[in-house]
């Protein structure tokens, strides 16, 4: 009992280090810059809505574990929330089925501005797997303007995370000329 | 009779530091679960940001909508500055507790309307189970309070406490009751567990969250930046009336900062409780909770029978 | 002026106006705006003429007694305006004077259906009535004029006469309107017996004269025969049918003034004319005041009849005014009373209060029926984008209900948990435990009260509309927004200047019989209301000025905060469906919960029909109904059983009327027999 009691005050180090790997996350910036008074905004606090566009749940898995004590994504001010009128970050994963169209739209539309789209795994990219298929559409970025891209099928968490690392990192740079 | 600077703290004092009730709150729930957390100034940051979003309001929303933020914030600080934080002198003239009990119902009223404003469901329901929960607390929290009011021989809340700070003999029992029965209540109005889990996804399980699921912006930061006050004031009417020890009792600087310092120490135990304590049960299934409010009743109900 | 109105003759001024009134729009049936306008018209200058007077009463503090005397035996027209009758002359003259302004604009929507003339006849005659009720002295006529209110009622009652549901309605009122009749003449018969004489003030003198027993069973009928007007559970069977079926101005009158006379003749004969109450006495009153509460508001939650929810309402509201009244009694028999005035001060305050906030939610009710055609709260919706004023209005009147600070309602409640409180303190166990028992029933009356404005405000007017007939109202005419627009600002200024008005009622209060030698007590000074020494003081000019306060450091809060952020109007979070107004919280589904929590109580029952494509397979349902409904258990417990006792008894006593001529001359027979027995002795 004392045992759970002192947790309080100190836990078991299982936490996994990104901070000296972050530099390595592996992202693409696409889409239009995000303007500088955005970088400054998602510095302390980000709130992320998932949003599964007809995937495999592969992504959805590896994302979910983000949460758990061994990545911990929390400590880093960055929270998932239930409804895109909370969120500031919707990370989108699924070559988008054709039934899922009209609803990422209004997803994206629901979102206040300034916002940031984030297409997670190669299926979101480009259709991945599926690319060429009558039921889907090939890529959020047919869909909604999308600003980052994390490649992978699926990437691990570590591989998420870095990325997502770099991504605020790279929000947090003031001198980012806007096209 | 009040002095203005301890009333200007004390209407400052609770959105200053309610964000930081929870942060922590929310730290001691994830150290337990093994991780390490958001800091406990997270909520700090998150309201920050919020503050700068822009907004989106429905199309079906209406004056309401956009009113009940400002409202149910306004009343949160209306009630913080009517209670006895630091010292038991800075009474006002609204420090009533039945005052403070209808005021809560006031901000629920607007809170349930705004959610039911914007036409989607869980606004809907939401506003349900929320007026389901917050009608029948009513009766568990006005008798806890009303233990104290006979035991203090006044309504007043710093009265209260005032006579608090030296616990007739024949008034433990029942104020132990008393405290047993105000906790439930307040984890009801707080919207913590048993009744309703502040972090969930599923909107199904919801109750406040549902109803605030439309809100975004400033608006939203107001929403949440009230229920965060909420939280701190009844921990705070929790630990003030109940074991009001380090109250000051003048107003000197001197024994304001060891005030400070004792409400400081007695608020993270508290907090450290309800962690605990969500840490350890689940959340009750909505059928279930009329059956922990009503038990909340009878026990005040039997504190003041036993009162001489 | 002033002399004048102090002068009998008013109240023949008063009384000619109403005649006149009604007369006048009979006459002129044939042209509806005419009659109308005639009708309405005097009904508005006869009651700010009956308000100015009572006004004058309770600011002079005289009593004035007239009495015309008639040649019928023991009927003497007396008139007996103390300043309880002059509060309630105030309350009648001020709902009726906002109702009639209502209704020149709301009347138009019964021109070329159902006969003006009529309505303007029923409804001066039925004020007339009202006011003859708290004004009269004498059992006989008083009982004339409460057969006035009640009869003149019925026919408003039944005025919509092409709806069948109205004039069943109408026929349950009659009957049951008569049955407390029945009992409140049997109470003055007891009276008349002791006392010797049907004059209110004989009867305050010889009362002392009635045995124990005899007083209990007067306090028996008059609960019952009184009880019944006022709407007590279980006599309540006829409100929720009557209220809604009569047209809304009426509903109005009769939901905020004429159960209110119930209340009147409660504190008259048990403060007034029977001395000495019992403790058992106001200990049965707070029972039923708190059961009449709970029930209420239960069975409110359960309706969705717009009007049928604000009856049950009234219901909800008759208890606790009776709450106050109880613990007023209880005070009085134990002679504490300085308390027992707070209790009567709560009770009476409570009255003002609901009368108007019921009036303004009826008239905002009837605005809304006249637009949409239908009570069903089910198919409203998004009303409050077409009629903004309206729904203003009927905001406040929710929160007001809800005893929601810093409105009106709240400081009533908060003065009834005073002396509900007050009664916990004084006394040993038994009474300590109903009176803590009574402390929590208004507790969750408040909560559930307010759950179910917050059902009825945000169905109605809130989200999108649900049907065609809500999707093309129009706002409500001027003269209807005048009507609910005095009332709603009435329910703010009576809040903040709560003080002042309960020092003016602490006068009304002093001048009944059992609770004159008692100081008048100034329970409040410069606005702050202080209780019982000191065990609770509130200020509702000071919370309403923190809450201003609140709001205005939020205000400025958010602008230092918030920066330049752009609002967009965008499609409500659908979960990326289309919305359907059947995705919108209904009324049933809202309330649906809090009936599952109650279900011992209410007892609802769930009726499933389902029609399937092949009756033998049933796999595919072709149709499939699900109807929810309450137990009706007053009918099934109590009047089923009642009625066929009464049958039964009836139909043994057929058997006297046999048919058969030798019977009838063996009666006569017996009967000579018998009367010679007796008149030999």
């Amino acid at each position: 009992m004392s045992n759970l009691f002192s947790k309080i005050f100190s836990v078991p180090k299982v936490l996994v280090d990104v901070e000296s790997s972050a530099g390595q996350g592996n992202f693409n910036e696409v889409g239009e810059k995000i303007t500088s008074q955005v970088k400054k905004l998602f510095n302390g606090s980000l709130a992320i809505r998932s949003v599964t566009a007809g995937s495999t749940n592969a992504c959805e898995q590896e994302l979910v574990a983000l949460g758990n004590a061994y990545y911990d994504v929390e400590r880093f001010g960055v929270h998932f929330v239930a409804s895109p009128r909370h969120a500031d970050m919707h990370i989108v994963s699924g070559p988008v089925s054709r039934n899922m169209r009209e609803a990422l739209v209004r997803t994206y539309e629901a979102t206040p501005t300034p916002k940031i789209i984030v297409a997670l795994g190669d299926d979101a990219i480009d259709g991945g797997i599926f690319k060429g298929s009558y039921a889907t559409l090939d890529g959020v970025d047919k869909v909604i303007p999308v600003n980052y891209q994390i490649p992978g099928d699926p990437p691990s968490p570590q591989k998420i995370l870095e990325a997502l690392l770099a991504i605020l990192n790279d929000l947090q740079l003031k001198n980012k000329t806007s096209k | 009779m009040y002095s203005f600077i301890p009333w200007l703290l004390q209407l400052l004092f609770i959105p200053a530091f309610a964000p930081l009730c929870i942060g922590l709150t929310r730290k001691i729930k994830a150290k337990f679960q093994n991780r390490q957390g958001a800091s406990i100034w997270q909520p700090y940051l998150d309201l920050w940001k919020l503050f700068h979003k822009d907004e989106i309001i429905s199309e079906d929303a209406s004056w309401v909508f956009r009113f009940a933020p400002y409202l149910v914030f306004g009343v949160t600080l209306a009630i913080g500055a009517s209670l006895p934080l630091l010292s038991t002198l800075t009474r006002l003239p609204t420090g009533d507790f039945l005052g403070i009990v209808y005021l809560i119902a006031l901000g629920t009223f607007f809170l349930a309307l705004s959610g039911v404003d914007t036409g989607g469901g869980f606004g809907g329901f939401g506003g349900s189970r929320e007026m389901l929960v917050s009608s029948l607390t009513e009766g568990g929290l006005i008798l806890s309070l009303f233990t104290l009011a006979l035991i203090a021989k006044s309504t007043n809340l710093f009265s209260i406490s005032a006579v608090m700070l030296a616990v007739p003999s024949f008034a433990i029992i029942p104020a132990v009751l008393a405290f047993i029965s105000f906790c439930i209540s307040m984890l009801a109005e707080s919207s913590r567990y048993p009744f309703d889990n502040p972090a969930t996804h599923l909107e199904l399980t919801m109750i406040h969250e549902a109803m605030i699921l439309e809100y975004s912006g400033k608006r939203l930061a107001l929403m949440e930046w009230a229920a965060a006050n909420k939280y701190l004031i009844f921990i705070s009417l929790a630990v003030n009336l109940f074991y009001p020890a380090g109250l000051a009792t003048t107003l000197g600087l001197g024994s304001l900062l060891i005030a400070f310092g004792a409400l400081t120490i007695k608020v993270a135990v508290l907090c450290a409780g309800v962690a605990t304590l969500e840490s350890s049960i689940a959340k009750l299934r909505i059928f279930r909770l009329p059956d922990l409010l009503f038990t909340s009743f009878i026990i005040s109900l039997i504190a003041i029978s036993i009162i001489a | 002026m002033l002399s004048f109105l102090n002068s009998s003759g008013v109240i023949l001024i008063i009384l000619s106006l109403f005649s006149i009134g009604a007369v006048g729009a009979l006459i002129l049936q044939k042209n509806n705006n005419l009659a109308n306008w005639w009708g309405n018209g005097f009904a508005i200058i006869g009651s700010l003429v009956s308000g100015l007077f009572a006004a004058n009463i309770l600011a002079s503090s005289q009593t004035l007694a007239y009495k015309i005397s008639t040649s019928f035996p023991g009927l003497g027209l007396s008139f007996n305006i103390d300043r309880l009758s002059a509060f309630f002359i105030l309350i009648i003259s001020l709902i009726t004077f906002v109702c009639s302004v209502y209704a020149l604009g709301y009347v138009k929507h019964y021109y070329r259906k159902y006969n003006i003339g009529t309505l303007g006849f029923f409804y001066n005659t039925f004020i007339a009535g009202l006011l003859l009720v708290v004004m009269a002295s004498n059992a006989l006529f008083f009982l004339i004029a409460w057969e006035i209110m009640s009869l003149t009622s019925y026919f408003l009652v039944v005025y919509e006469n092409i709806n069948e549901q109205n004039v069943k309605a109408g026929t349950l009122y009659f009957i049951m309107t008569h049955v407390g009749t029945a009992f409140i003449i049997l109470a003055f018969f007891l009276l008349y017996n002791t006392t010797g004489s049907l004059e209110f003030e004989a009867m305050k003198n010889g009362a002392s004269a009635l045995s124990p027993l005899l007083k209990n069973i007067i306090f028996v009928c008059a609960l019952i025969g009184f009880g019944t007007k006022a709407g007590i559970i279980p006599l309540h069977i006829w409100l929720p049918s009557a209220h809604p079926a009569a047209p809304s101005h009426v509903s109005a009158i009769m939901s905020g003034v004429m159960i209110k006379t119930g209340i009147y003749m409660f504190i008259r004969m048990f403060f007034d004319i029977l001395p000495n109450a019992p403790l058992w006495w106001g200990i049965c009153i707070l029972i039923v005041g708190s059961v009449s509460s709970l029930l209420g508001v239960l069975y409110a939650l359960a309706e969705h009849d717009l009007k049928k929810l604000l009856a049950y309402h009234s219901i909800e509201n008759i208890g606790i005014i009776l709450l106050g009244l109880g613990s007023s009694l209880v005070f009085l028999s134990a002679g504490l009373k300085t308390f027992a005035m707070i209790g009567l001060i709560a009770a009476l305050f409570h009255t003002l209060n609901h009368a108007i906030f019921k009036a303004l939610l009826f008239l905002g009710a009837g605005s809304i029926i006249s637009q949409t055609h239908t009570r069903n709260i089910e198919e409203y919706g998004g009303l409050i984008k077409l009629m903004p004023a309206t729904a203003l209005f009927f905001l406040v009147g929710s929160m007001a209900i809800s005893a929601l600070p810093p409105l009106n309602g709240f400081f009533s409640e908060w003065l009834t948990f005073q002396s509900l409180f007050s009664g916990a303190t004084s006394f040993g166990t038994l009474t300590k435990l109903v009176f803590v028992l009574s402390a929590g029933a208004l507790a969750f009356t408040g909560g559930l009260a307010a759950a179910c404005f917050v059902k009825a405000f945000g169905v109605t007017f809130l989200a999108r509309p649900r049907s065609d007939e809500a999707k093309h109202a129009k706002e409500s005419d001027l003269s209807l927004q005048i009507g609910m627009g005095v009332l709603a600002a009435l329910t703010l200024v009576i809040g903040v200047s709560a003080g002042n008005v309960s020092n003016m009622l602490s006068g009304v209060a002093g001048s009944v019989h059992g609770l004159a030698g008692s100081e008048i007590i100034n329970i409040a000074n410069s606005n702050t209301v202080h209780v019982n020494n000191e065990f609770a003081v509130l200020s509702m000019p000071a919370l309403l000025a923190i809450l201003l306060a609140a709001l205005l450091i939020t205000y400025i809060l958010v602008k230092i905060l918030s920066g330049k952020q752009k609002i967009t109007v965008g499609r409500t979070w659908d979960c990326g469906t289309d919305l359907t107004p059947r995705m919108e919280i209904t009324a049933t589904g809202f309330s649906r919960s809090i009936i599952t929590v109650f279900k011992n109580v209410l007892k609802p029952t769930r009726q499933n029909e389902i029609e399937y494509d092949d009756a033998n397979l049933r796999y595919f349902p072709k149709s499939n109904s699900i109807h929810l409904e309450l137990h009706d258990v007053y009918q099934s417990f109590f009047y089923k059983p009642l009625k066929n006792l009464l049958i039964k008894i009836s139909d043994q006593m057929r058997k006297i009327q046999s048919g058969n001529m030798n019977a009838y001359i063996l009666y006569i027979f017996i009967a000579l027999m018998g009367l010679l027995l007796i008149v030999a002795k």
